[in-house]
């Protein structure tokens, strides 16, 4: 087999293998999502977020609209303050939309459903959803039911 | 009794020699780097032998297994209502276990074995000691451009193979049994990431490629110079590779993922 054609057919190889990366950090990680949507960020802070994790869907009306972008915990008032990344072509959120977190199915994952408020003013880059649920842990729901029980 | 200790002594020091000449070996194909990169047609060359020759059962397998990993994971799952997270299970699995494991395991049989026959029989037939008549180093020539093509070709064929096993799987879940596309790519990306998952498959299929390189070389170039010592020599090469391999994945999964 000749030099040059023995060259193109490791360069295709070659090709492919980084072709094979690409559709793994692109497709299967999901790393063109991040910088395909440009958004705006609204924090919400909750009592409990359960097993809520970052990049987990933010939906409303069970439409996806953002994703979490990051949770951490406000160290004066022991709460989760939970930063929301909405996608820009949803900008005419209400202000006064409450947030609550949700299950998916039984034992799916945890995500934030938006509930629509009927204010004419509309959620920005850096505000703040005041109304929160937390979400339902199970264990604190039985420990409930039981000390019901035993009244 | 004491032949018995004897006994044991000898193979332990065999052994510690073997993994010395095994390392001494190593040392000598890294000393040469610089002149893989400085004359890269021969690298060239050994990417087409191991790489490029490798893409067909690479390209089969990966498939296959990308259908029965989605085939399987609906039947498991389907049992709990959660049949949507068949993508996620296909995609971890392939990223950080089989894509790096499986494409070793075949690379081992596929091309580790004749390149310990090919080196074996080079030495068997004193090629390897002619060269050195001329003056041309055989770890140079004939060792280096063909480890480092190894230490190349299996990363690549790990990524080839996962993307295609992600694609099996798709085959299977949406056009077969009609998992919705959409939950199937985004139930995908919301559980792997780049750092934790594909870095993490990456870096295995790197030290796979090091070792498949390796151990196929080493076992070639100490092979006992007649045909069963050559015979011997592959059927050790890809034992010795696809145990080293399993074994090792145990240990980076328990150090990646822990």
């Amino acid at each position: 087999m000749s030099q040059r054609l023995v060259e193109i057919w490791v360069g295709l190889f070659v090709a492919l293998g980084l072709a094979g990366f690409l559709v793994l950090a692109l497709q299967v990680s999901g790393l063109a999502e991040i910088r395909q949507q440009p958004g705006y960020q609204v924090a919400a802070s909750f009592d409990n977020i359960g097993g809520l994790r970052e990049r987990a869907p933010v939906s409303m009306a069970g439409v996806r609209v953002g994703k979490v972008e990051r949770i951490e915990l406000n160290p004066e008032s022991h709460q989760a303050e939970v930063i929301l990344r909405i996608d820009q072509r949803y900008d005419r959120i209400p202000v006064d939309t409450s947030a609550a977190i949700y299950t998916s199915g039984l034992l799916g994952e945890q995500y934030v459903g938006l509930e629509a408020g009927w204010e004419d003013e509309t959620l920005g880059s850096g505000d703040r959803i005041t109304q929160t649920q937390s979400a339902v842990v199970l264990e604190r729901l039985i420990g409930q039911f039981l000390t019901r029980m035993q009244d | 009794m004491i032949g018995a200790i004897q006994g044991l002594g000898r193979r332990t020091l065999d052994g510690l020699r073997g993994l010395g000449e095994a390392v001494l070996l190593m040392l000598r194909i890294l000393r040469a780097a610089p002149e893989v990169v400085r004359r890269p047609r021969l690298l060239i060359e050994q990417l087409y032998v191991v790489g490029v020759l490798s893409l067909v059962i690479i390209l089969v397998s990966a498939l296959f297994v990308g259908l029965v990993l989605g085939l399987q994971g609906y039947y498991t799952l389907v049992d709990f209502g959660a049949e949507d997270a068949v993508g996620t299970m296909v995609a971890l699995t392939l990223v950080r276990e089989l894509g790096p494991v499986v494409t070793a395991l075949l690379f081992a049989g596929r091309a580790g074995s004749s390149l310990t026959a090919e080196v074996g029989l080079m030495k068997a037939t004193e090629q390897l000691s002619s060269m050195e008549m001329m003056a041309v180093d055989p770890e140079r020539r004939i060792l280096a451009p063909r480890f480092f093509a190894a230490l190349l070709a299996v990363p690549l064929l790990a990524a080839i193979f996962s993307a295609v096993g992600v694609f099996g799987g798709y085959l299977v879940s949406v056009g077969m049994i009609g998992i919705d596309a959409g939950a199937y790519w985004s139930n995908m990306q919301n559980a792997v990431t780049v750092q934790d998952d594909i870095l993490n498959g990456a870096i295995k299929s790197v030290v796979f490629g090091f070792l498949a390189g390796w151990i196929a070389l080493h076992k070639g170039y100490m092979a006992t110079p007649t045909s069963s010592g050559v015979s011997r020599a592959t059927t050790m090469g890809v034992v010795h590779t696809s145990l080293a391999v399993l074994g090792l994945d145990f240990l980076l999964t328990a150090l990646m993922f822990g």
